[in-house]
């Protein structure tokens, strides 16, 4: 095959035993990899708990990875989320789903429970399963400077042993897969990590009609203001957006009861690049680098750890945000999740960062210590302890990132029906509500907004199963794409086409929520975004959301999805995207 | 949907694409809305929404001369229709032709690139977010054609190659150019600005009077103004006519990225403000400027087919540089060609682009300029053509 190798790896720690999958082609053609295939391998045990052992955790692959495809070095990492009970999956960067695609592999299941702390070694077709007695406990970074001759590197920190629900995945010591508590998945496992280093080759069908392809993606790239501009994020990362955002009146500020933070001028990208004086780096095989390390080799926080350690918790001490998402990704904790639970718990108590360090906080979570108990359960179960649970800003219990919804309707839509719960990157509006690409939309309606939704989850499902980066469709479409995809793989698709697979992957994905009781109840966003605020001081801040209009737009959305008014998926619905008999 | 529906059409007809009621103009949300729900051509564009992923279709026989060219480049052309203008290059990579209007012959086309010229029957463009979508790219298509057409009788004329039928299109289409625009437009507001009001104001004015002048349609083009260490720009993604709440303000201390949402061409405005110290900048793509720019007399060049990158000669026409440079900030980015070209000159012509021109108090003598140098490349144009 050209683009997939045709191997999928399965790990049974129980019996501590592994197997080689070769499925038909047409399983591949089907789901493409990445998101969609492991999604495939997920759907017959979903409604088992996250820490059964028969639950697997999936580590997925695309055919452009291991190939000179743009932004083609990222991979999905899939389970059962811990936190919210929903499909749980994180497209993440670095190399290892470049390792794994040269070790041979499309993907690997993991399934059992090692009956002590594992790491699983790969190199190219061989296989081991060593102890990690010793390195129980050991942060990510110290993880990676023992691994550090073993290639691509998958680990988990202190908080996934503690049992801390929003724990991480971390990637070559700086790539999270920081959403849904991936970390957690491995934790029941009782594997503290997973290296991975091979030196074959992907084949390419047309190597020519691929420099082709991906030079016209270069050409639209290089003239994309948000990815390569003066501003963009190549220059200074996903925190390029924190002026935007503010300027906007969208910052979540001290747990979305504001939409402005007064010190945002301070805090801003320019201003950590001043103090940090990073340099650039980023996945295997992308050319717009957004990653950016400081000189002391700590990461600059990405746009949302940047906004949520700041304006979300009202911190204005730039260090303590360095020092805050350093902290999470040592200790493997997901920072959108980690500084919401914190700004919930100062609304509830009280305190703020003033009062209250946010260091010795998130340090409590880690170690589940004091209140760090409950913290790190997540704000949604510490707020419903509370006795308050509207104050955790969440949707299917994962916390909201740093958009307020109330500044862009298409990202309210996209909050409430994403299939993972409050996430952004699913059909991420911002592109048009905010960054104007391919087109400005009216940020302010939700007219059109629901098909404009269901057709970019399709899009973004392609991307995370490509796998390519999600940004990069800032600048190209899957027009471009199915060029490359064609290239890679001999296969003559369209756009068009692969969108119907995106539109299959997503329904998928609704099947799986559905079967564990998600309806349009859980479809929905915190009160507090359709009440008058009480604490609004600005007359430009955007008013409250409709919520006959939110409904409508929601119900328009089934519509377009093909599920029932109850936003359940249809017999019919899931019949005509194949997904019946596979 | 209605309002949103005639705000389009309303776009399409000030930019000269449409002139008459014939366009269809499709929107779909849970349920499809029509600009004409009474059009029988509805049945029979209603299927492109249930096979494609598409939200927003635009129907339309264009305006004159636009149809009489793509009709004649539809008929002529084996395959695709492939222009070389920097749009095509970017954004369109080329420009399909259906055989008929039905929805076999339309959809293999349209799985594929976002436009197809209907042989007889006009332009079919979608999108896939707005209506916005396929009005632009409606425009790039008519735009791409005119450039083609023009770029490619000369070159026929020049080599000999012009026979009967070509005579006689060239001959109908020139008949059918709108005039000259005028030279001396309606005055702009006078300069220096410091205030921002001011500067605003002033942005907004000149980009609705180059629309209103013809110059260019209006998503063709971009514009700044420097006061106070701040650069205003318009936003990328903007119409030059409906600027106002679409100018981004850019400190050039580099310590806001506010710009992120800035024009493509920020880069170049900026590089254009160090390098030369002028304070307005007007940037635009007028057809015969980006005509004459491919215009190239070399023979057996080595870098034909790389002229938009990296062109080795100093080129000129009517005494206007022509540099290469793509848009954006590439290696081959136009911010690294043009600034330098400006060092001393009011104007430069980007190859297959557009046109920059520049003045250190307003935009006034930008305008001027910038109708001058298309003016010139209008009269060198037929010159050419007459000359053979």
């Amino acid at each position: 095959m050209f683009g997939w190798h045709g191997k999928i790896l399965r790990i049974d720690l129980n019996r501590k035993s592994f197997q080689i999958d070769t499925p038909a082609p047409e399983l591949f053609h089907k789901f493409i990899g990445g998101r969609g295939l492991a999604g495939h391998f997920l759907k017959d045990c979903i409604t088992l708990s996250y820490d059964d052992p028969k639950m697997p955790v999936l580590f997925f692959t695309g055919p452009l990875v291991n190939t000179p495809s743009p932004t083609s070095g990222r991979m999905t990492i899939m389970s059962k989320s811990p936190l919210t009970g929903t499909i749980g999956d994180s497209s993440v960067g670095g190399s290892f789903g470049t390792m794994l695609k040269k070790a041979g592999l499309d993907g690997i299941i993991i399934t059992g429970c090692s009956d002590h702390l594992c790491g699983i070694e790969i190199f190219d077709d061989k296989i081991n399963i060593v102890s990690a007695r010793e390195l129980a406990g050991q942060t990510v970074s110290g993880l990676n400077r023992i691994l550090k001759d073993k290639g691509a590197t998958a680990v988990i920190g202190p908080a996934a042993e503690n049992n801390v629900r929003f724990s991480s995945i971390v990637i070559d010591d700086h790539y999270a897969a920081g959403r849904m508590g991936l970390g957690l998945n491995l934790a029941s496992k009782n594997i503290k990590y997973i290296t991975v280093k091979g030196s074959g080759k992907t084949l390419v069908a047309d190597p020519a009609g691929l420099k082709t392809a991906g030079e016209d993606i270069f050409r639209l790239v290089s003239a994309s203001p948000a990815l390569m501009g003066d501003y963009g994020i190549s220059k200074f990362g996903t925190g390029a957006l924190y002026d935007l955002m503010d300027a906007r009146h969208m910052m979540p500020t001290h747990n979305f009861r504001k939409t402005r933070f007064d010190h945002a001028s301070l805090m801003n990208a320019p201003a950590f690049h001043q103090r940090y004086a990073p340099t650039n780096t980023g996945c295997r095989g992308c050319h717009i680098r957004c990653k950016k390390i400081a000189e002391d080799g700590r990461p600059l926080p990405e746009f949302e750890s940047m906004s949520h350690f700041s304006a979300l918790i009202g911190n204005q001490d730039m260090d303590t945000v360095m020092t805050a998402n350093h902290f999470c990704n040592d200790y493997g904790v997901d920072t959108i999740t980690a500084a919401a639970t914190i700004a919930c718990y100062f609304e509830l108590t009280g305190k703020h960062p003033a009062t209250e360090n946010v260091i010795a906080l998130l340090s409590d979570i880690v170690f589940q210590r004091g209140i760090g108990e409950q913290l790190g359960k997540g704000s949604a179960q510490f707020a419903e302890n509370f006795g308050f649970p509207q104050s955790s800003m969440s949707v299917k219990r994962l916390e909201l990132p740093a958009y307020d919804p109330r500044g862009a309707y298409g990202m309210a839509m996209a909050y409430s029906v994403s299939s993972r719960g409050g996430c952004h990157l699913r059909a991420y509006p911002v592109s048009h509500e905010i960054l104007r690409k391919p087109v400005p939309t009216d940020r302010f309606t939700f007219a059109g907004k629901a098909r404009i939704i269901k057709l970019q989850e399709d899009v973004n499902a392609v991307a995370d199963s490509l796998t390519a980066c999600k940004f990069i469709f800032f600048a190209a479409t899957l027009e471009e794409y199915a060029k490359v995809y064609s290239a890679v793989t001999s296969l003559n698709i369209s756009g068009q086409e692969l969108m119907k697979i995106g539109e299959r992957i997503c329904y998928q994905e609704r099947i799986m929520n559905a079967q564990n009781g998600f309806t349009a109840k859980d479809d929905d966003l915190p009160p507090r975004f359709f009440k008058e605020s009480k604490n609004s001081d600005d007359e430009k801040a955007p008013k409250p959301i409709n919520r006959k209009d939110f409904l409508k737009a929601r119900d328009a959305y089934y519509v377009v999805r093909g599920l029932n008014e109850n936003g359940m998926p249809t017999r019919e619905k899931a019949e005509e995207l194949g997904l019946l008999a596979s | 949907m209605e309002d949103i529906l005639k705000t389009y059409l309303n776009k399409m007809a000030r930019n000269g694409l449409i002139n008459d009621g014939s366009a269809l103009l499709g929107l779909a949300d849970a349920t499809l809305d029509w600009s004409r729900p009474d059009d029988p051509a509805c049945k029979k564009f209603a299927p492109l929404f249930d096979h494609l992923n598409i939200n927003a279709l635009i129907f339309a026989k264009p305006a004159e001369p636009y149809w009489t060219i793509i009709n004649y480049l539809a008929r002529t052309s084996v395959g695709p229709i492939t222009p070389n203008d920097c749009e095509t290059r970017t954004f369109l990579h080329d420009l399909p032709v259906a055989g008929n209007l039905s929805t076999e012959a339309l959809i293999p086309i349209l799985q594929h690139r976002k436009s197809a010229i209907v042989k007889n029957h006009g332009i079919v463009t979608y999108g896939t977010v707005s209506l916005e979508q396929p009005f632009v790219t409606f425009s790039s298509v008519c735009f791409a054609c005119f450039v083609k057409f023009f770029s490619d009788l000369l070159h026929d004329a020049k080599s000999g190659h012009l026979d009967a039928d070509k005579q006689n299109i060239f001959e109908s289409v020139t008949a059918m150019l709108p005039s000259p625009i005028k030279k001396n437009p309606p005055a702009l507001s006078n300069g220096p600005f410091t205030r921002e009001s001011n500067v605003l104001n002033a942005i907004c004015q000149t980009g609705k009077q180059v629309v209103d002048l013809e110059l260019v349609d209006s998503s063709f083009g971009n514009i700044s103004y420097c006061a106070n260490d701040i650069l205003y720009i318009s936003q990328t993604g903007s119409f030059l006519d409906d600027l106002k709440g679409y100018i981004d303000p850019v400190p050039l201390d580099g310590s806001s990225c506010a710009g992120m949402t800035a024009s493509s061409e920020l880069s170049a405005h900026m590089a254009i403000i160090e390098q030369t110290g002028c304070r307005a900048i007007l940037h635009g793509h007028p057809k015969f400027s980006v005509i004459l720019s491919m215009d190239c007399d070399v023979e057996c060049c080595e870098h034909r087919g790389n002229c938009h990158k990296n062109c080795p000669y100093d080129r000129d026409v009517c005494a206007i540089p022509i540099v290469s440079g793509e848009v954006g900030t590439g290696p081959y980015g136009l911010c690294r060609t043009v600034p330098k070209a400006l060092h001393d000159r009011p104007g430069v012509i980007v190859y297959g682009h557009g046109v920059f021109t520049v003045d250190d108090t307003d935009f006034n003598r930008a305008l001027h300029k910038l109708i001058d140098i298309e003016q010139q490349c209008r009269i060198e144009y037929f010159k050419k053509f007459l000359k053979g």
